[in-house]
């Protein structure tokens, strides 16, 4: 399995998980994947969007009990 | 009992403080040393920075002795620590002296990093350090109109910074009555003109309202300064005559050459503030990896809790209370109106509009500062 790194960004209203997750890129190494966890279910649409717009890949969206894991890999 | 702070700004003023004030027995009867190692010998109160950067303010209002700020009974160095020996509970300082230790609590801050974006030290203005505010002031002064990019980078203290500056340019080329010949150009790096989302339902009609212009999703890649163009990483580019920045942040060298945190952020449990892995390291302020706001409020309430959680493992061996993640913060919407955000990790902000009165309060709190530094407020 890849190398994983979890965000926790649940209760996070600013910076908010999107920000959180564009901040552990920047620590993250090509091929790392990342998951993040929200308690926003707009994360389920913006964190995607984001990933899509920058070319990095989404590898899956899962809620469990009010917390969305968005799991996406660091992709250049 | 030996408890050591490091760093003498927000966080770790109002820390030493506190924990001064509630062990104070403890501490004339010599059974707690509380001690604070700081790389500077002054006091530095950052919010200021954005008015000095539009000339509301001047350099030496942004500081006091750090000395006069503390409380009796906290023995205060300027001696910057340069090793972490966590197994060791002992650190090594820049003079070569080693302070051992029962408990620390780390609060250095964090700084922005331009250099990270290839051409934007070198053709932005920032206003993040009295030199580079100085600077951006001057240029300006001597603005005399053009197309002004703000673009921000993430993370970067002050989450409200990137609206407040946009806001209070447009009434500082207002007042030099050049406003019709400047064109404000808002980025930012969500899709969304700010990450708290009733924030940004208040500032983007407000934005359309004063004809300032924006793009979200939008995060710097490079600056072309030949070219004056900032491209971004989601592939857009905007040209400028004068770009703003504030760059992507890293907390201090220290704390990364140390092993501490990647990019100097330490890895930190929401509640009891302890360093993850370990029960006698806490960090306050800028430096956690907490999914909260980088301000001086928050340093300013993980303060108070530490400050109650520290005391009450000296006098009863346990902590008393958890951080619930609590932040609050001002909103200048321009030179003379404002309005404030409060949140925690449970309950989203709910500001309301901007008015004249909150804006004087945030002018007091600019003076009421020092008060709170040293624990008044
Ligand atoms: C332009 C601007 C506007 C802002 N506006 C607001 C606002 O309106 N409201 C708000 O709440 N916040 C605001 N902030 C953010 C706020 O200033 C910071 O979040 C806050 O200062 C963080 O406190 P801290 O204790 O973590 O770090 P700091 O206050 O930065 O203090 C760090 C301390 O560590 C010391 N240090 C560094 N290295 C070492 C070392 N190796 N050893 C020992 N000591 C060391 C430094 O000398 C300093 O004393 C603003 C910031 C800026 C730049």
């Amino acid at each position: 399995m890849a190398n994983r790194r979890v965000v926790d960004a649940r209760g996070s209203f600013c910076p908010g998980p999107l920000m959180e997750l564009i901040a552990a890129m920047k620590m993250a190494e090509v091929g790392e994947e990342i998951e993040i966890l929200s308690t926003d279910k707009g994360s389920a649409t913006d964190i995607p969007e984001w990933i899509h717009k920058v070319k990095h890949e989404h590898v899956g969206t899962e809620e469990k009990e009010g917390v969305w894991h968005v799991l996406v890999k660091k992709t250049h | 009992m030996r408890i050591l702070v490091v760093g003498g700004g927000m966080g770790g003023t109002i820390l030493a403080n506190n924990l001064a004030r509630r062990l104070s027995g403890d501490v004339r009867a010599g059974k707690v040393r509380l001690t604070m190692l700081s790389a500077s010998e002054r006091h530095f109160y950052q919010p200021g920075l954005l008015y000095l950067a539009v000339g509301r303010m001047t350099p030496d209002e942004l500081y006091r002795d750090q000395a006069s700020l503390l409380e009796p009974g906290i023995d205060f160095h300027v001696d910057p620590v340069e090793e972490f020996h966590l197994d060791k509970n002992e650190v090594k300082t820049k003079s070569g002296k080693i302070h051992g230790y029962d408990i620390i609590a780390i609060a250095t801050g964090s700084r922005p990093v331009a250099e990270e974006i290839p051409g934007l030290a070198e053709n932005a203005e920032q206003f993040y350090t009295e030199e580079s505010a100085v600077k951006m002031f001057k240029r300006l002064r001597a603005f005399e109109g053009g197309k002004v990019v703000i673009a921000v980078g993430v993370p970067h203290k002050c989450p409200m910074a990137p609206l407040e500056i946009t806001f209070m340019l447009y009434d500082y080329f207002k007042d030099r009555g050049i406003l019709d010949k400047v064109k404000l150009h808002y980025t930012y790096p969500i899709g969304r003109v700010h990450s708290l989302e009733n924030v940004a339902k208040w500032a983007a009609p407000e934005m359309d309202r004063l004809g300032i212009t924006y793009e979200t999703l939008f995060n710097m890649k490079e600056v072309d300064g030949a070219k004056k163009i900032v491209r971004s990483e989601e592939g857009t580019e905007t040209n400028f005559d004068l770009l703003i920045t504030i760059p992507a942040h890293r907390g201090m060298e220290v704390i990364e050459k140390n092993g501490l945190g990647q990019r100097g952020f330490i890895p930190t449990h929401r509640h009891q503030l302890n360093m993850e892995g370990r029960d006698n390291v806490f960090v306050l302020g800028d430096t956690t990896n907490l999914p909260i706001s980088k301000a001086g409020s928050t340093a300013h309430f993980e303060a108070e809790t530490l400050g109650e959680n520290i005391a009450a493992r000296v006098k009863l061996g346990a902590p008393v209370r958890d951080y619930d993640g609590k932040v609050f913060c001002f909103i200048e919407a321009g030179k003379d109106r404002a309005t404030y955000a409060m949140f925690d990790y449970q309950n989203p902000p709910q500001p309301k509009a901007p008015t004249r009165a909150v804006h004087w309060f945030k002018v007091a709190y600019n003076k009421l500062y020092w008060a709170s530094a040293r624990g008044l407020l």
